[in-house]
């Protein structure tokens, strides 16, 4: 490990390198081997020149004493590392099999043909580049959009087209659920390489469907079972024992009612 | 069978996300009641309670905890799978979002009791806010000594990383996020070893999903007994259901294990209304589809499986009649190509010949022959492939030719494809050339 090159291949004006060099080596100092630090270090390229640049591969190389050729071979196996400038804001529409069936094909198209570009493609404006995203784990809330990976749910092609114009008109834009507004992709670059931008606190709110069930089991008073106070150690005897080999037939119609099997040994029934 | 918030039980309150919030919920008893004893009796607390993989293989968490080997003296690490990317799988974005700390308090426990005393937790990149709540959490449980040095006086140490991935779906596969975390490009490695024996950077490792370590301070707060009294003899506990897709009430149920699709579908106000369940996933993109026929079927690892699928995370993707099942898994053919990492053969080239078949019969050009090829090619790449993803892609096409052949046999033989893509939108639309760009597009050169 190089902490600091004395001598770089890279352009980066000095500033910028000494910035560069003590962001990287805070990286590396979170891990017990400094090559972990790689991923967050392609991210930190990233906020600096919103891709992964040439200068950006050598820096990280220098930095982490590996070639060049590793460092790509690496940049270049994941889909959030960008080979070419990325807009301002990288506009995701979901195309993964529920979202495009819920409507999120009809959404990239409808982007698609609006902002003249294809898929991982930029605006002439340098505003937005388009993609197609896998599935984001916002499947509750299909057809979904990301914004720089905010989450942008339950989207129509006239809800989408209008959130990237105002992308593009340089306003303010407030996800579905997550910070207050999206940030552009080379300060997300930067959080993503794990230096915090204090807006953790930020709430657009939580969703329907994440609260979906929690409602419901608010509105009929279901809970879990009670477990032993905590002042108490667990004993035999302490729960109510319903009908011993409990099975998946069984229908409980209160909480105490699942109360049942402390006279099983779960340990010793996995394969 | 009644819903049972354990996990969810905090979401509905005012920053949920925050550490005074948790606390005032009882968070954190399970750390302090931990710290007074024997990690070993920890190690059996958890496998007294029966808790399970969550993040889908399902195998017993106490279990691949006492796999590690005697103490040496050296490191040994946890590692927390955050790297949520199954196709319909949304349990732990949510979890993470609204309840971080449930997983610190988790990771704090699992750390005492396995040894450790550096933790990571490999969220996907791709979730910003999710990893911003991240990084708040683990600040806030070292301000108030949860994390970091003599933990509530217990002379226990442990520091957590909380780690962004970059874009991959394999790096879900535990021995692929093991080589990301280390820098490297997400590869599955050969097994055995096992990360238990040789993990992150070569040492005693356990990898864990965020839903099972953070099911955990609850088992030591309340007892195994307390947990295990939930679910089924052999799948116990409550879990995340994750209802998405043509349901009235998409969204998270927490219940015991054995629930059954009937069951959350009456919660969640039924599909759709005017139209009727066509087929479904019990656990995501990679276990096979299943049908009406499916509806009783309690949700548990022993009952899927007995019916020919996977529990998997729960994730219940439902689709009504109006979505064309040849579309459904052509585009989810697309998704394991695009994600499949090249190490080995059957996979790589596999799933992209699966994908120009799948894309020619879906696009009227599909031969007599071809339903046999598929099922040829996916009887090369299951079992023949280096990790679970080859099996994965592969299980959506060999059960919807069984459940569905005469719909595909409809597409070879009419040409085309029989249905109107907009009649399974949420919204009206007239599609523009749908097929040239679905070749375009999820095809040749979209996602590469």
């Amino acid at each position: 490990m190089t902490a600091e090159p004395v001598q770089t291949r890279t352009r980066y004006d000095g500033e910028t390198l000494a910035t560069l060099t003590a962001d990287a080596t805070a990286i590396m100092e979170r891990y017990p081997n400094p090559r972990s630090g790689l991923l967050p270090m392609l991210h930190l390229v990233q906020s600096i020149d919103g891709y992964v640049s040439r200068d950006g591969i050598l820096f990280c190389a220098e930095m982490l004493g590996i070639t060049a050729a590793e460092v790509s071979a690496v940049a270049t196996f994941y889909t959030q590392y960008k080979r070419h400038p990325n807009g301002t804001y990288t506009v995701g529409v979901c195309t993964n099999t529920l979202c495009a069936v819920m409507g999120g094909d009809a959404i990239f198209d409808e982007l698609s043909e609006h902002l003249g570009v294809g898929h991982d493609e930029t605006t002439d404006d340098g505003a937005i580049t388009l993609e197609r995203v896998e599935c984001n784990a916002a499947c509750d809330y299909a057809p979904v959009v990301m914004v720089n990976w905010e989450f942008f749910d339950n989207q129509t092609p006239g809800t989408a087209t209008a959130l990237a114009d105002r992308l593009r008109l340089g306003e303010d834009v407030a996800p579905t659920r997550g910070a207050a507004s999206v940030c552009s992709f080379k300060q997300m670059s930067r959080v993503l390489a794990g230096f915090s931008d204090g807006r953790a606190d930020e709430d657009a709110g939580t969703g329907e469907p994440t609260l979906a069930g929690l409602r419901i089991a608010r509105e009929r008073g279901w809970t879990a079972p009670e477990g032993p106070s905590s002042s108490t150690p667990d004993k035999p005897g302490e729960t109510i024992t319903g009908e011993p080999g409990s099975s998946a037939a069984r229908k409980p119609t209160t909480p105490a009612d699942t109360q049942v099997g402390k006279d099983k040994k779960p340990g010793e029934d996995a394969k | 069978m009644t819903l049972t918030p354990v996990l969810t039980d905090t979401w509905d309150k005012d920053h949920s996300w925050r550490l005074a919030t948790y606390e005032r919920a009882g968070g954190y008893a399970g750390l302090k009641k931990a710290l007074k004893a024997e990690p070993a009796d920890l190690v059996q607390a958890v496998k007294d309670s029966g808790l399970r993989g969550r993040g889908g293989a399902g195998f017993p968490t106490g279990m691949k905890w006492g796999f590690l080997p005697p103490p040496d003296g050296g490191p040994r690490y946890l590692v927390v799978n955050a790297d949520e990317s199954e196709p319909g799988t949304c349990k732990d974005i949510p979890l993470m979002l609204a309840s971080p700390q449930h997983l610190i308090e988790g990771v704090a426990i699992t750390s005492y009791a396995i040894g450790c005393d550096h933790a990571f937790i490999y969220v996907r990149g791709e979730v910003l806010h999710v990893y911003r709540r991240l990084l708040n959490a683990v600040e806030e449980a070292y301000k108030a000594g949860y994390l970091g040095k003599n933990i509530q006086g217990s002379g226990f140490n442990l520091d957590v990383t909380v780690h962004a991935g970059a874009g991959a779906y394999i790096c879900g596969e535990e021995t692929a996020l093991l080589d990301s975390l280390e820098g490297l490009r997400g590869q599955p490695r050969l097994k055995p070893p096992f990360p238990a024996v040789a993990g992150l950077y070569a040492r005693p490792t356990v990898v864990n999903n965020v839903e099972s370590i953070a099911s955990v301070p609850a088992i030591v707060a309340k007892g195994a007994d307390w947990f295990s009294s939930m679910g089924t003899e052999k799948s116990q506990g409550h879990g995340l259901f994750s209802l998405s897709g043509h349901v009235t009430r998409p969204g998270q149920y927490e219940a015991p294990l054995g629930i059954t699709l009937r069951e959350l579908l009456d919660l969640a106000g039924g599909v759709r209304e005017g139209h009727e369940l066509k087929f479904w996933t019990p656990g995501g993109s990679s276990t096979p589809i299943f049908t009406a026929e499916h509806l009783d079927v309690p949700l548990d690892y022993e009952s899927v499986g007995a019916a020919g699928s996977m529990l998997g995370t729960r994730a219940l993707q439902i689709f009504d009649e109006t979505v064309c099942v040849v579309r459904a898994t052509s585009r989810w053919t697309d998704f394991y190509a695009h994600e499949s990492c090249g190490k080995c053969t059957p996979c790589r080239e596999g799933t992209y010949w699966l994908k120009q078949v799948l894309h020619r019969i879906e696009a009227g050009e599909g031969q007599d022959s071809d339903l046999d090829l598929l099922l040829d090619l996916c009887d090369n790449i299951l079992g023949r492939a280096f990790c679970a993803l080859g099996d994965g892609a592969v299980s959506p096409i060999t059960s919807s030719i069984k459940l569905f052949r005469e719909e595909y046999q409809a597409h070879i033989d009419g040409h085309g494809c029989p249905f109107d893509p907009s009649a399974s939108a949420l919204f009206p639309y007239t599609p523009k050339t749908r097929i040239a760009a679905a070749l375009a597009g999820a095809g040749a050169g979209g996602h590469r």
